[in-house]
């Protein structure tokens, strides 16, 4: 006897591809350069698997556009240099500062004159946590 | 060649990434609702406290060491997990996620000059993009890589690094390990090589094969064969579907009530089978228990499990809650307080491939697509919007009195600068 196979019927939809809205006009010419449209995060975040974000408490560094509230973009796998503007991490709390690297001292540089530059010795638990690529600040 | 990388203490290392301080401070981090300890830093371990712990046993060393204590942070953990996995693709292309701190890597089509240098190169740039540290070993088999990577954790002068090829060395290494520190060689079969003398893992590499696949059958030959650097065990870059999937809890209060009880499981009914739906899977049996607490004195510790069987394969959780609502009614004895709870879903068939029953009463069709649209609302929201019925509103209060902060995945937690 011949094997007989049995089918359930499916209820899947199937997709078809359908032309967009074809009328008896004349088809868009935009049909054919479909691209995504812009996304900030393509942007602003080189490596995804290194950025963090981190929000800014305070007014140390108005000076360089960055005031309380503002997001900061933070690359962790940047190399720090010399005027960088870095995340530090000085005994027990996260800090952004402009960092002055000298043959044998570190500076914390703020960006406004009320604040004292912070001269990092070896008595402090220190390190430069990530890199600042960009702020994000709302404008009201 | 294949090489394993392993986070070093992972969960305890992700926590010292948001608090730098704590670098070499002793560390450990607990089970869901603050249960047992499930990791621990370098210094928790020389302190003696074992994997496993349960927290409540290890409270006056806690005290008395100043050990800094953390619920479990999965949402953090995962995502770091990622941050590792997506760092380690810039490497090489084939990468097998093996659990959610440690991965393999196939270096099979890549040209590396210097094995050594390459190994070194993951483990820092690990560091660098994510802050954690990672163990990179190196060798010809999935077994000998994970060997290698072990070595990085009990010699910090190879640096996180180290490349297990030249046999003489593989054969030095084996001598100095245990039997079972070996991957694959589990409890019982430790056992068994110990009554016959067999303690290093040299003992078992040079044991006579035929005797070792009599005794523990292909997988121990493979293991043997792996540690010769015979490839045995494959790559899997797709993992595969998992034969069981459980969820059990331990409640922050003791229930003593039927309806909470069913409140509870349902919870988990849910959970397990959105699980379940997710890897396409569907289910013919389903552990259901629930117990009082173990450790309190002077009281009983009652244990009730039962096994619903299911003649049509399933993965509707209206289905299974219905059965697991009943059995659990079935099992509950009033005025009984009751600690945990728990179910596991098994025996499962690939959802493309149902044998229907003639005689059955459930629409099924119905069903798939009740679920599929609940799944599909669960992902867009990110949350659990929508369940079965008999769950809670006020869902399941963990307790998780040291929980670190979601860093990476809420912006209501990133990381706060004092400017």
């Amino acid at each position: 006897m011949d094997k007989v196979e049995i089918y359930k019927a499916s209820n899947e939809e199937v997709k078809l591809c359908l032309a967009e809205d074809i009328k008896a006009g004349f088809p868009s010419p935009a049909n054919d350069f479909t691209f995504e449209s812009l996304n900030i995060t393509d942007k602003i975040v080189k490596n995804p698997a290194s950025t963090f974000y981190a929000r800014v408490n305070g007014q140390s560094m108005v000076g360089d556009g960055i005031s309380d509230g503002d997001i900061i973009v933070v690359d962790k796998s940047i190399e720090p240099h010399d005027g960088c503007i870095a995340i530090c991490y000085i005994d027990g709390e996260f800090t952004l500062k402009r960092v002055k690297i000298h043959k044998d001292s570190i500076l914390l540089v703020p960006a406004n004159n009320k604040f004292k530059p912070i001269k990092v010795t070896s008595e402090n638990d220190f390190i430069i946590w990530g890199i600042a690529k960009y702020v994000i600040k709302k404008l009201d | 060649m294949y090489a394993l990388a392993d986070c070093d203490n992972f969960f305890v290392s992700c926590e010292r990434v948001f608090e730098p301080s704590l670098r070499l401070k002793p560390v450990l981090v607990l089970s869901n609702n603050d249960g047992c300890v499930i990791a621990r830093s370098n210094e928790v371990k020389a302190l003696g406290i074992k994997m496993g712990s349960p927290y409540f046993q290890i409270k006056d060393i806690v005290d008395r060491y100043n050990i800094r204590i953390f619920s479990s942070n999965f949402i953090l953990y995962g995502d770091m997990s990622n941050r590792i996995i997506m760092t380690l693709h810039k490497f090489c292309n084939s990468v097998e996620k093996y659990s959610i701190d440690e991965a393999f890597l196939n270096l099979k089509d890549l040209n590396i000059l210097d094995y050594n240098e390459f190994a070194q190169s993951i483990h820092k740039q690990c560091k660098k993009n994510v802050g954690l540290p990672i163990s990179v070993g190196i060798a010809k088999t999935k077994t000998l890589a994970k060997l290698a990577s072990r070595l990085c954790k009990y010699y910090p002068a190879l640096n996180g690094s180290c490349v297990l090829k030249k046999t003489e060395n593989i054969k030095t290494v084996l001598t100095k390990t245990k039997i079972e520190d070996i991957w694959g060689i589990g409890r019982k079969h430790t056992m068994m090589l110990h009554s016959f003398g067999i303690y290093s893992a040299y003992d078992f590499y040079i044991k006579d094969p035929t005797w070792i696949k009599k005794r523990m059958g292909i997988t121990g030959l493979s293991t043997q064969n792996e540690l010769k650097g015979i490839e045995c065990i494959a790559f899997e870059t797709s993992p595969a579907a998992k034969q069981q999937i459980s969820v059990t809890r331990t409640f922050a209060a003791e229930i003593d009530n039927l309806e909470d009880l069913k409140e509870q499981t349902s919870l988990y009914v849910d959970k397990a089978c959105s699980k379940l739906r997710a890897q396409h899977s569907l289910c013919t049996q389903v552990m259901v228990f629930i117990l009082t607490n173990p450790f309190k004195q002077n009281t009983p510790c009652l244990y009730d499990a039962k096994k619903i069987l299911f003649p049509v394969p399933t993965n509707s959780s209206l289905e299974i809650n219905k059965n697991v609502a009943d059995t659990v009614k079935e099992m509950f004895r009033p005025g009984v307080r009751y600690k945990r709870a728990g179910i596991s879903l098994s025996h499962f068939v690939n959802d493309k491939n149902i044998q229907l029953d003639l005689f059955d009463k459930i629409d099924r069709n119905k069903h798939t697509n009740l679920m599929k649209t609940i799944d599909e609302i669960n992902i867009k929201t990110g949350k659990n919007a929508i369940g079965i019925a008999s769950e809670s509103l006020k869902g399941f209060k963990m307790n998780r009195n040291h929980l670190s902060k979601h860093f990476t995945t809420d912006w209501n937690d990133i990381i706060e600068l004092h400017c």
